[in-house]
């Protein structure tokens, strides 16, 4: 599903050059979890910016389904993603002018898929929501709104689930209960899972961790 | 398909983005600017309209030639001949007494048939119901109109003295073709049968006759007689058709459609720096939108579509109804502007409305193309990283289309490049210089701190959005400032011109003195122990040529010129120069050996037909030819109501022309039996009464500047939605600002007073900016164009200032009192 070849990332600021990501290689099958751990600056939300695409490297590679992401446009990298990747981030990243179900809507939307309300409508009363269809985000608790970014995630049915630490904005209790919902999504639809995260309870529940440190991957 | 399915999503989104109030700035905005564009246009189109479906009716017939002396007898042959029905008429000034009173009326004399077109309504007595009459007034009888029966204090049935003649009153006049569009309400009307007007003894030498010859018949033989006639006609004389007819109501009409639309366009380049401000805001707002629909796969050409696809129907939409608005202010500006404008008004046309939505739509893009641009370019990487900010490119270069949008449309309502350019910069520099003094302003104030706590926030909040709060400043300063220069200052000078003028200033003149009736008018004021006043004399003539080259209408585009050139000069002729002339190029001559050849012109007309010392010009009276050298310009204070001539002679050049003469007294106040005497003894005096004058022009001074307040009030709209703009685009900093502040154990009252702090130094200073910029305006216009001393005015600061500290109070403490409501957990939790 995924292969990362040598991946590196490095950012210049002044006259030094700072390396976020050094010799990165992996590779995850189709239908696994996988945890990417480490400490604060690790490079792991890079790592995960990466994959989806939405920045590039500046040296290696990396192949989502066969496809070779960095020898495609900005625009191509925007349609493999339409494909197949859904999105859960640490801060939910709803748009604040739309409902719930509006935001989940939105993907299928821009895919241009019919019946999105149905479907969008559905999956919020799959992650608990039916009550909460027409409410904006800002009347939703924290652990509501990650609910409605994991429905919105699970929208376009993707092949790869992308996760930035999904429960780092949230207490225990709730990160737990979200934890439980992605990956009872994650097994019904046969998802595969990448997510970032520096919480151990959510790591040792993925197949596997991959460990970073000062960009570099630990064996 | 694509585009199918992108276009319902983009109105989705537009239906989303509008539901959570994200665009009612923007709309509110476009939807002033349309409106103060479209309450214009609909006003000028419903008046041109009425001018081309009435054009016959304002002429009185399907063609007219006019001449200030008779006209030709074959006119009239010719066009009986090609089996035209004609009319004559002769339009004239002259004194109208009657009940003990006099008035300067309005005379038109008529023959059978008249009018040829249109309909003249009359009726039995004053307020009566009307009918068409189908004939003209009787000989040995009038028909006056309503004000002159009023004036005069007569009713139907009362004899009025016209001339020598006494003539009673058989009709109340109460609609005539060929008469005021109303812009300009000529005197009284008294209509007269041509077989009378012998008898009255009013056609004489200097008497101001207008000659008209009224046609009317099939439309070739009127074009095929307007072929004929137009290459005979002498100088003075001219020809009009219903497609060209009252070419001076036209252009009026143009020139005010010109100014008021430059006016309207205040308000739209207020309500640009709304539109920039909100643009702005909707770009920062939708940064996390853009970056997660290009997560999801959209492409930056498709959220571009998407963006603009919205902006395109907001504006559509928000233009549309800015039409309506723009529809439904035209009406009440008719209503508002009252009696200025008295005939009947067709609706409106749609082209009007075509303009407004052009003038909306490239607003709107100008101004919000650049962000929506810009927004697509977002980096996706924001959705993991929220310090990733705005993309590049947002900066001031991003305004540079919609100034260029501003600039064109102020270009293309101006017409002419350098109208526009002056308009223009107009804006410009005023819209500088209020910032500049408002920026300054607001640093002065924040070095100089204070006491309080809440007054300190306050102006931290000044300082700390500075750009925010220089633009409230001059948007609302602009706007109260056109008004109160409209308002206040339009008074003030009215009132300083007027007590500018000594007490004893003639306040009557007396033109049309026959050389024969001198020395008994000057028996007549010995016998009443009064001094005679000044006589001057008066000859008429046109003026032909400048040196070599013939004089004619177009060679000028100056308006004023043109009329100048169009009718004939009053010349005189005199020994000594009148004391309130002065030479300002040139000598005047010696008095004992003139020499004959020299004229002296008055200054501004010299400038007006390019006239120079050394120049010769030559002129026609009464059928012959006669020319001099321009020796001397003078400057003449014509505030001084003496009788004073644009061209002067030496005694001995044109003295052998029929000359009549010209008079001001004054009068002093409450001797009207002194004037009804007057009237008795020499009927054909024509008695001009400043006063009456003066009030005729303010009155259309008031009404002219109505319509223009109208337009203003547009712009103070555009202010307010300006100030409502800036606050919205500071919202958010308000909120984390209030909350933080709130957690920290600010109370609400400490945070409301620091906003009250802030509002009332906007208010302040957009008041200061108001009244200096009114104040100004004022001195200039006092200076340089009525020369009277201007006297600052206090009350002027005092109303500025409280009117817009006020307004800026309540409109801010309305935008900003949720910020104070909302509990500071929520912000937090909002914000995190």
């Amino acid at each position: 599903m995924v292969q990362v070849a040598n991946l590196g990332k490095q950012v210049t600021t002044g006259d030094s050059a700072l390396t976020i990501l050094e010799g990165v290689s992996f590779e995850v099958q189709a239908g696994e979890a996988v945890a990417v751990v480490g400490a604060s600056g690790s490079g792991k939300s890079t790592l995960l910016g990466l994959l989806a695409g939405l920045d590039t490297p500046t040296s290696g590679s990396v192949h989502i389904s066969g496809e070779d992401l960095f020898a495609l446009d900005e625009d191509g990298r925007a349609a493999l993603r339409a494909r197949l990747l859904g999105f859960v981030f640490q801060s939910f990243n709803l748009l604040p002018a739309m409902t719930a179900l509006e935001n989940v809507m939105l993907p299928l939307e821009l895919a241009g898929a019919r019946g999105a309300a149905a479907e969008a409508k559905a999956l919020l009363e799959r992650v608990g929501l039916a009550a909460r269809l027409d409410h904006y985000p800002k009347q939703l608790s924290g652990g509501e709104q990650q609910r409605v970014a994991i429905a919105r995630a699970f929208a376009t049915k993707p092949s790869l689930l992308l996760a930035d630490e999904p429960t780092g904005n949230l207490d225990a209790a709730t990160g737990a209960a979200i934890i439980d919902l992605m990956f009872e999504l994650n097994r019904e639809r046969g998802t595969t899972l990448v997510l970032v995260t520096h919480d151990l309870e959510l790591s040792r529940r993925c197949g596997r961790a991959l460990r970073l440190a000062g960009g570099v991957l630990q064996a | 398909m694509r585009l199918t399915a992108d276009l319902a999503l983009a109105l989705r989104l537009l239906a989303r983005d509008w539901r959570a109030g994200e665009l009612t700035l923007v709309a509110v905005a476009v939807v002033v600017a349309v409106a103060s564009v479209t309450t214009v246009g609909f006003f000028a189109d419903r008046v041109q309209q009425a001018l081309t479906r009435q054009a016959n009716q304002l002429l009185g017939a399907d063609l007219v030639i006019s001449g200030d002396r008779p006209l030709d007898r074959d006119y009239a042959g010719e066009a009986a001949k090609r089996s035209l029905t004609v009319a004559r008429m002769l339009r004239f000034p002259s004194m109208a007494s009657g009940g003990g009173q006099n008035v300067l009326a309005e005379i038109k004399v008529v023959t059978a048939g008249y009018p040829l077109r249109g309909d003249l309504r009359i009726a039995d007595q004053l307020h009566g119901t009307d009918r068409k009459a189908t004939e003209i007034p009787q000989p040995g009888t009038v028909w006056v109109d309503e004000r002159l029966l009023s004036r005069l204090g007569v009713a139907v049935g009362d004899r009025i003295t016209i001339g020598v003649s006494q003539l009673p009153i058989a009709q109340v006049i109460t609609q005539e073709p060929d008469s005021a569009i109303g812009f300009i309400n000529a005197g009284p009307r008294v209509l007269l049968n041509d077989v009378d007007i012998a008898a009255t003894g009013l056609i004489q030498v200097g008497s101001r006759v207008r000659y008209r010859l009224l046609v009317s018949g099939e439309p070739q033989e009127i074009a095929s007689y307007r072929a004929w006639v137009t290459p005979k006609l002498g100088a003075g004389q001219r020809v009009e058709s219903i497609e060209d007819a009252r070419p001076e109501i036209r252009s009026a009409l143009e020139r005010a459609e010109k100014f008021l639309s430059l006016a309207a366009l205040l308000s739209v380049v207020l309500a640009a720096v709304a539109i920039a401000l909100a643009a702005r805001r909707f770009l920062q707002r939708h940064l996390d939108a853009c970056a997660i629909m290009r997560c999801h796969g959209a492409s930056q050409r498709r959220l571009v579509t998407l963006y603009l696809t919205q902006f395109v129907a907001l504006g559509a939409t928000a233009s549309l109804a800015g039409c309506l608005a723009g529809f439904l202010a035209q009406h009440a500006l008719a209503l508002w502007l009252g009696t200025l404008v008295t005939v009947e008004l067709p609706e409106p046309g749609l082209m009007p409305a075509l303009h407004g939505v052009v003038a909306g739509m490239a607003l709107l893009l100008g101004f919000a193309l650049p962000p929506v641009v810009a927004l697509a370019k977002v980096p996706t990487l924001r959705v993991l990283r929220r310090d990733i900010g705005a993309p590049s490119g947002m900066g001031w270069l991003g305004y540079g289309l919609g100034i260029a949008v501003i600039a064109a449309l102020i270009l293309w309502k101006a017409g002419d490049p350098k109208l526009g350019g002056l308009v223009f910069a107009g804006f410009a520099g005023a819209m500088l210089v209020a910032g500049a003094v408002a920026w300054g302003v607001i640093a002065l104030l924040s070095r100089l701190g204070g006491s309080g706590v809440s007054w300190r926030f306050g102006i931290a909040n000044l300082r700390r959005r500075r750009l925010a709060s220089v633009l409230q400043v001059v948007a609302l300063g602009i706007g109260v400032m056109a008004l109160l220069t409209l308002t206040i200052i339009r008074s003030e000078l009215l009132d300083l011109w007027q007590r500018s003028l000594p007490p004893d200033a003639p306040n009557r003149f007396i033109v049309n003195i026959q050389p024969d009736q001198v020395p008994a008018l000057q028996k007549f004021f010995a016998g009443r122990n009064m001094a005679m006043p000044e006589l001057h004399p008066m000859v008429r003539a046109r003026l032909l040529k400048i040196n070599e080259r013939e004089v004619s209408p177009a060679d000028y585009a100056d308006d004023r010129a043109r009329r100048l050139v169009d009718r004939e000069f009053n010349l005189s002729w005199a020994t000594k120069m009148q004391k309130d002339n002065r030479i300002v190029a040139g000598n005047w001559w010696p008095a004992d050996t003139p020499k004959r050849e020299q004229f002296s012109m008055e200054d501004g007309i010299a400038k007006n037909l390019g006239v120079k010392i050394g120049d010769r010009l030559t002129f026609d009276a009464a059928g012959s030819t006669f020319s001099a050298e321009v020796t001397s310009l003078r400057k003449v204070d014509w505030d001084s109501f003496n009788v004073n001539f644009f061209v002067v002679a030496p005694p001995g050049l044109i003295e052998r022309y029929p000359a009549s003469y010209v008079s001001s007294f004054h009068l002093p106040p409450g001797n009207i039996e002194l004037l009804n005497a007057l009237v008795k003894t020499f009927p054909n005096l024509l008695l001009i009464d400043v006063a009456q004058v003066l009030t005729q022009v303010q009155t259309m001074i008031t009404q002219v500047s109505r319509a223009v307040q109208f337009v203003f009030l547009f712009t103070l709209m555009a202010g307010l939605v300006v100030l409502y703009a800036a606050i919205a685009s500071t919202q958010d900093e308000r909120l984390y600002q209030a909350t933080i502040m709130r957690t920290l154990g600010a109370s609400r009252g400490q945070l409301a007073r620091a906003n009250l702090a802030e509002f009332a130094m906007i208010g302040v200073l957009a008041g200061l900016i108001a009244a200096a910029g009114a104040n100004a305006l004022g001195y200039v216009i006092a200076s340089r164009i009525i020369n009277v001393e201007y006297a600052f005015s206090l009350a002027l600061w005092g109303i500025g200032i409280g009117c817009s500290l006020l307004g800026v109070i309540v409109a801010g403490h309305l935008g900003t009192r949720w910020v104070l409501k909302v509990a500071p957990l929520r912000v937090l939790r909002m914000l995190s």
